[in-house]
């Protein structure tokens, strides 16, 4: 006995998002039948590219880790009522937080104590300063919104500019080792997390070459503890409450702009974990754009998963699976580039996000004929 | 003569809300003619349909004589309908010729409309006493002067009837003067003015007629001549049955709420709340009648904590909590709020029942320990207020836009009663709710009394505020009009809700 206008739970959380999935890969089978390929040979490439092999399952979960981070960074945000575009910012202004304990701190204690004592205390505050730089990049933005009413879609947005030229410039002119030509910083090897197959060799187990490493179970954690702190805290009531109706938040006597400056910077902390992933766990070294617009799809995988850390989960890996799956593509169909996963995932902003309401009226009109 | 418009058997339903209910009305040519009723009573519902803003679900308009379909304002203007909202359609930084033509540009270039524009306004400016400067920034005019824009793009479409929205809402006395001559040098030269207020001043000056409106239906038509002020508030106000809540007398025992001078202005630094003093003691409810929009939701905002006071103060329990600011810390003192607003302020629609059952009160100890929210004390808690309270369906995990009004609102009684408060505030606390829950509400809130609570009341439904309350004071315009007993006459209040006061006359 559901109100009109309202739909099932299954329905709002599975069929829809379904329903988009389908028609966004439909019409990138017509932009691929448009190059003059075969649809179905395409989609046959990149589910066997993704799913095939131990190597394509790795780097679909290799992909979702980063994505799960930036989903959950954009579905605590949008739980408040806020949307933070500027996870991409966010992600690559925490490498500094990420790559400066392993420089300068890892090193020294390297020098005093044992490797399997001095490397775990470096990954801790590397952890802990990833998430602090992250979180203050986007904390700034949630203080404008909440003291200065500043729109917060505009200043991520710039902040993402900011944090672009200022890595450049500080990658360049600070962390450049003066001899050398790349623009990135010396390896980091005294904070560093071996991946899957580095693993799997010092116990002597054979696994295929791919960056997968231990953080997506932090990946996994995450969402838990994001699904917790939504629905179990009494902080996540509040943060709830704001995004849901502030006016209510106020006659409850929460204060909006407190809870605007902490979800910001939680969703800011998350996003500030691709760094983690990405310096310790796959790079090793600070480079430029080691993000790779991760923070992007992020909002898809936020919309698609419809904001709840079980659905972002879920969706990250199916973006995972088209990353990678876009990948071999791209390399078995000379014609095919890359850049076709990000028309599907465009594609699938455009339906999720966009056009959400364009095919909800008509689906709600559909359910309840059937259902009467 | 043919009637300018007539309105036959409208009848417009929002949701469960019967907002026009078989309304039909005629309107003379070259008149002024009122329609007065209380906030919510289909007033603006039943202009809008004239509009072209709704659609009826029944019913039928005529523009002189001739049976019309207003799908669009568009349509009504092409009628030569036009209409003064209370809040107005101006683009401020235009000009005020810029604002005239809007909506009848007439091509891709305005220089023509514009020229043809300055003429017509100059015409207008003489005739009916609209003098504006055409080239004036909109914004930067005073309130009076942009209504009067508003009035000639009315006319400068061609108008010939002229519907008002509660024009005088923001105007001062002498701006209204202005405008009720205005007014009637329209009728004078043939047009047709329908003036929508809750002002009974205001009908009395001016109207040629008058309908009265009163929860959706058209109540009376009356020639304004041949009635008076005492029958209209009577009308407007209505002589409903007056339900009958037992109840003994109070012993009303020390001040819990002292509000002396307080005063609160809006941003354009209107005083809403202009002055107001009253005690609220221990086993005694305070009624406040009057209404809606003369300063009570303001008053309300200001003793709870969630708008600052300009001036005055507030004393609650002996302390002053005027600059305080803070709901939270004062219900944990012991302030209930029942808010006036229940679907965006009593409890958040997107949230489970048990959810909504904890607003404001999520930081209470029994609900889990520091950072943590017990979800199963949480559903408990609601089940129990549910059980308490009757509320149906008794499911703490359906959504809270499910449950009808009577019901959402006994969740939220549940929710502030269930927290033994020392002063309960409550707002229209059975607007859009069911007579059997009224009852129900009525008897908890005088439970509540015979505990030794302090209650002050506000509703604008003045049965309600007599039979519940043991003082009554009227709002009107942002100050008490005065005291009176609960048995004090229901036209004499009538009067007082309409700003005349009888005794200083």
């Amino acid at each position: 006995m559901s109100a009109r206008g309202e739909l099932p739970t299954w329905v709002d959380v599975g069929l829809i998002p379904l329903i988009n999935l389908v028609l966004a890969l439909l019409i990138s089978g017509l932009v691929v039948v448009i190059i003059g390929e075969n649809p179905f040979q395409a989609l046959g490439i990149m589910l066997h590219g993704a799913l095939g092999s131990l190597k394509g399952w790795s780097y679909m979960f290799y992909y979702a880790t980063n994505f799960i981070f930036t989903g959950l960074a954009v579905a605590v945000a949008f739980h408040a009522g806020l949307f933070n575009i500027g996870g991409d910012g966010q992600a690559y202004v925490a490498g500094l937080g990420a790559a400066t304990p392993g420089l300068i701190l890892g090193g020294a204690l390297a020098a005093i104590l044992p490797a399997g004592i001095s490397q775990p205390i470096t990954l801790f505050v590397a952890l802990m300063g990833s998430i602090l730089f992250g979180a203050f990049w986007a904390f700034v933005p949630g203080y404008l919104q909440a003291k200065r009413g500043s729109h917060i879609v505009i200043t991520t947005i710039m902040f993402n500019f900011i944090a672009s030229s200022l890595m450049v410039y500080l990658i360049n002119n600070v962390f450049r080792p003066i001899t050398s030509m790349a623009v990135e910083s010396k390896a980091i090897n005294d904070a560093y997390i071996l991946n899957f197959r580095e693993i799997g060799r010092l116990i002597g187990m054979k696994l295929p070459s791919s960056p997968l490493n231990p953080v997506v179970f932090l990946a996994f954690i995450a969402a838990f503890i994001i699904w917790y702190l939504l629905w179990r805290t009494k902080l996540g009531y509040e943060l709830r409450a704001v995004g849901a109706n502030s006016e209510a938040a106020i006659y409850a006597g929460i204060k909006p702009s407190r809870i605007i400056m902490i979800a910001m910077a939680i969703s800011g902390g998350l996003a500030g974990l691709v760094a983690f992933n990405e310096i310790l766990g796959v790079q090793h070294r600070l480079l430029l754009d080691f993000v790779g617009g991760a923070g992007f799809v992020g909002i898809a995988v936020a919309l698609m998963g419809r904001s709840h850390p079980l659905g972002i989960v879920l969706s990250a890996l199916l973006f995972g699976l088209l990353y990678q799956g876009g990948t071999e593509l791209s390399f078995a169909i000379q014609s095919i580039s890359r850049d076709m996963i990000v028309v599907i995932q465009g594609l699938v902003i455009l339906f999720m996000g966009a056009l959400e309401d364009a095919f909800r009226p008509s689906l709600t009109a559909l359910f309840f004929k059937v259902e009467e | 003569m043919t009637p300018a418009i007539e309105l036959i058997g409208i009848d417009k339903r929002f949701g469960a809300v019967h907002a026009n209910n078989d309304v039909s009305l005629s309107i003379a040519k070259s008149s002024i003619h009122g329609i007065i009723g209380e906030n919510g009573a289909g007033k603006s519902t039943l202009m809008s349909i004239l509009f072209g803003f709704y659609a009826a679900d029944k019913g039928e308009i005529k523009v002189q004589g001739k049976t019309v379909k207003v799908n669009s304002s568009t349509d009504a203007i092409a009628l030569g309908i036009g209409m003064v909202h209370q809040h107005f359609m101006l683009v401020d930084p235009f000009t005020v010729l810029e604002n005239v033509i809007l909506g009848a540009e007439g091509g891709a270039l305005i220089g023509p409309a514009l020229a043809k524009a300055r003429a017509e306004l100059k015409r207008l400016a003489d005739e009916y006493e609209l003098d504006v400067d055409p080239d004036a920034i909109v914004g930067e005019l005073p309130v009076g002067l942009q209504q009067r824009v508003e009035i000639l793009k009315a006319l400068y479409k061609g108008a010939d009837v002229l519907i008002l929205d509660e024009p005088t809402g923001v105007l001062t006395p002498d701006e209204a003067d202005h405008l009720f001559r205005i007014l009637q040098q329209l009728r004078n030269q043939g047009k047709t003015v329908i003036l929508i207020t809750h002002k009974l001043r205001e009908i009395m000056a001016i109207t040629d007629h008058v309908s009265v409106m009163r929860r959706g239906e058209m109540v009376a038509t009356k020639e304004t001549a041949k009635t008076s002020l005492e029958e209209l508030a009577e009308l407007m106000v209505g002589r409903r049955v007056l339900m009958h809540v037992e109840k003994g007398a109070a012993h009303p025992g020390e001040v819990v709420l002292d509000v002396k001078n307080l005063v609160w202005r809006d941003r354009k630094g209107t005083p809403r709340v202009d002055g107001v003093s009253f005690q609220v003691r221990k086993g005694e409810i305070v009624g406040i009648a009057g209404v809606s929009g003369n300063g009570q939701s303001e008053l309300l905002d200001v003793i709870t904590g969630i708008a600052k006071a300009t001036s005055g103060t507030v004393l609650f329990e002996g302390e002053d909590i005027t600059d305080l600011n803070d709901p939270s810390i004062l219900r944990r003192r012991g302030m209930a709020h029942v808010p006036e607003d229940r679907q965006h302020r009593g409890l958040i629609t997107s949230f489970s029942a048990a959810e909504s059952a904890i607003l404001g009160w999520q930081n209470d100890a029994g609900l889990g320990r520091s950072y943590h929210l017990n979800r199963n004390a949480v559903i408990e808690r609601c089940r129990k207020q549910m059980e308490e309270f009757d509320v149906r369906p008794a499911d703490p995990l359906l959504k809270s836009s499910k449950f009808s009004g009577g019901n959402q609102q006994k969740l939220i009684l549940a929710r502030e009663i269930g927290s033994n408060p020392d002063l309960l505030i409550v707002g229209q606390p059975t607007r859009g709710v069911d007579i059997g829950a009224i009852e129900f509400i009525h008897k908890r809130l005088i439970h509540l009394r015979d505990m030794g609570k302090a209650i002050l009341l506000v509703s604008v439904e003045l049965d309600e505020i007599r039979s519940l309350s043991d003082r009554i004071l009227v709002m009107f315009a942002g100050r008490v009009m005065g005291e009176r007993g609960p048995d004090a006459d229901e036209r004499e209040l009538g009067l007082l809700m309409a700003g005349v006061v009888k005794d200083a006359a």
